[in-house]
């Protein structure tokens, strides 16, 4: 027993110091579990309120592009009001029923909630970005994040005020998209070099694709609204292994200059949820 | 000023730069991080005790992971800088003399020579480890070697710049002090 004592009291340094190498590594490894039950609670909150100091300066400085972003998407939706239509004096009427409009509200699958993007990142190999709404705004975790231009991610982590985006510029990322055009499904990844570029692979080599085409995500997703932008297709290449096209895709969204997000929920997940848990059971 | 006072005020400032400066910068290139922030590590005084400078790094180094979400990433890394440390300063130095007469490591008090070699040493530590643990999830052997050099060789010319901006008056320490 003494010389228990005496080999750890010799060697006390070397202990402490693998000891705390293995609590470093494990948090590394198990990132997501203890990510949920410590580090979200205080460290997003505390990184939070000094990340949103310093974005209340970083504002002003891409204030100019932001704007022009905010005035596109007011000019897209308010081409999108029922009163720039006129409809043809015809044959049938537009009656507004106010019975209906309630019952519609039932089948709403998608609500947009706004926030302000406070932490942003595009130079490491796993970005992040942080937004100033959290579970009591009525965030949860695998909601995605749209910002005015295209697709941002998906938030993987909610404190009570803040939350954590995983941006579409992650090793993770895994988003269903399509081809505009209307064919060729595939899955975009990021393969951690180029903040300006992701992949979209798997697409068949049955689809024409051409440099320009326009890629949005799919209405396959559980997570994100159809037809969404995602990006531009900038070079086409062969797989030749599995025959189907890799693309690389230039992203729509500027990441560089992310201000504003709206973090959409699927109100029909649950429901969607429910359906395939009980398909698996059955099986 | 204090030791304990010019040393947190380092710490602040140091995670505050690295997170709100360098990781900000646009990158260049895939294998160009910018790494300035284990220099407080290196700057930190002869006497501390070994497993205060130990604890000190893991907190350090976890204090810029709560910036950056990756738990662990850096105070790994920071960790094994501040316990390699003593190791190499006993290696480098001329013998206690120094030791006793100066508080902490600088180009002055350690030599010129002494003192690169010391933050080449550490500086490649730190980077390796750190890029090795981001390579051990994905990578390749050339993405390894080539982000290693790339992010020491910036990490080097950092600490330079900051050396000669920032030139610390090493006090000598005399009997009275």
């Amino acid at each position: 027993m003494r010389n228990v004592f005496l080999f750890i009291q010799r060697f006390f340094n070397l202990i402490f110091f693998l000891f705390l190498q293995v609590t470093a590594l494990t948090m590394l490894f198990r990132y997501n579990k203890f990510h949920e039950a410590v580090f979200s609670g205080v460290a997003n909150e505390l990184a939070g309120r000094v990340n949103l100091r310093y974005n209340k300066v970083e504002t002003y400085f891409t204030l100019q592009k932001e704007n022009n972003a905010l005035r596109e998407q007011n000019a897209r939706l308010l081409n999108m009001l029922k009163a720039d239509y006129a409809w043809p004096d015809s044959s049938f009427r537009l009656i507004s029923d106010t019975v209906k409009i309630d019952t519609l509200e039932q089948y709403r699958k998608f609500l947009y909630l706004p926030a302000k993007v406070i932490s942003n990142a595009v130079n490491s190999q796993q970005n992040y970005i942080m937004l100033q709404r959290g579970s009591l705004q009525g965030v949860a975790p695998n909601m995605a994040v749209v910002g005015p231009d295209g697709v941002i991610g998906t938030v993987v982590n909610v404190s009570n005020n803040m939350s954590v985006v995983m941006s579409m510029l992650h090793r993770q990322t895994k988003i269903v998209a399509v081809l505009k055009k209307g064919s060729g499904f595939g899955e975009i990844t990021w393969d951690g070099q180029d903040p300006r570029f992701v992949t979209l692979s798997k697409v068949p080599q049955t689809v024409t694709v051409a440099k320009g085409d326009t890629v949005v995500t799919s209405q396959f997703s559980d997570k994100y609204p159809p037809g969404h932008l995602i990006g531009y297709v900038e070079t086409v290449e062969e797989d030749k292994v599995t025959s189907t096209y890799n693309l690389k895709v230039r992203t729509a969204t500027n990441f560089h200059a992310v201000q504003h997000a709206f973090v959409v929920k699927n109100l029909q997940k649950a429901e969607m949820d429910e359906l395939e848990k009980s398909l698996r059971k059955s099986q | 000023m204090s030791d304990l006072l010019k040393n947190i005020i380092r710490f602040a400032i140091f995670i505050l730069v690295q997170v709100f400066v360098l990781d900000k910068v646009p990158p260049l290139h895939r294998f160009i991080t910018p790494y300035l922030y284990f220099l407080f590590l290196l700057w930190l005084p002869f006497r501390m005790p070994r497993v205060g400078l130990t604890l000190l790094g893991f907190l350090f180094g976890m204090t810029l992971d709560m910036f950056s979400k990756t738990p662990g990433l850096h105070a790994a890394a920071c960790t094994l800088v501040a316990y390699i440390r003593p190791f190499l300063i006993s290696l480098m130095m001329p013998k206690e003399k120094t030791e006793i007469s100066y508080a902490e490591p600088s180009l002055t008090s350690m030599g010129w020579m002494p003192y690169s070699i010391y933050v080449l040493i550490l500086s490649l530590l730190h980077n390796g480890y750190l890029v090795f643990l981001e390579w051990m999830q994905f990578g390749d052997v050339w993405y390894f070697f080539g982000k290693v050099l790339a992010t020491t060789g910036i990490s080097l010319l950092l600490i330079a710049v900051t050396e000669l901006l920032f030139t610390r008056k090493s006090r000598y320490r005399t009997n009275l002090a």
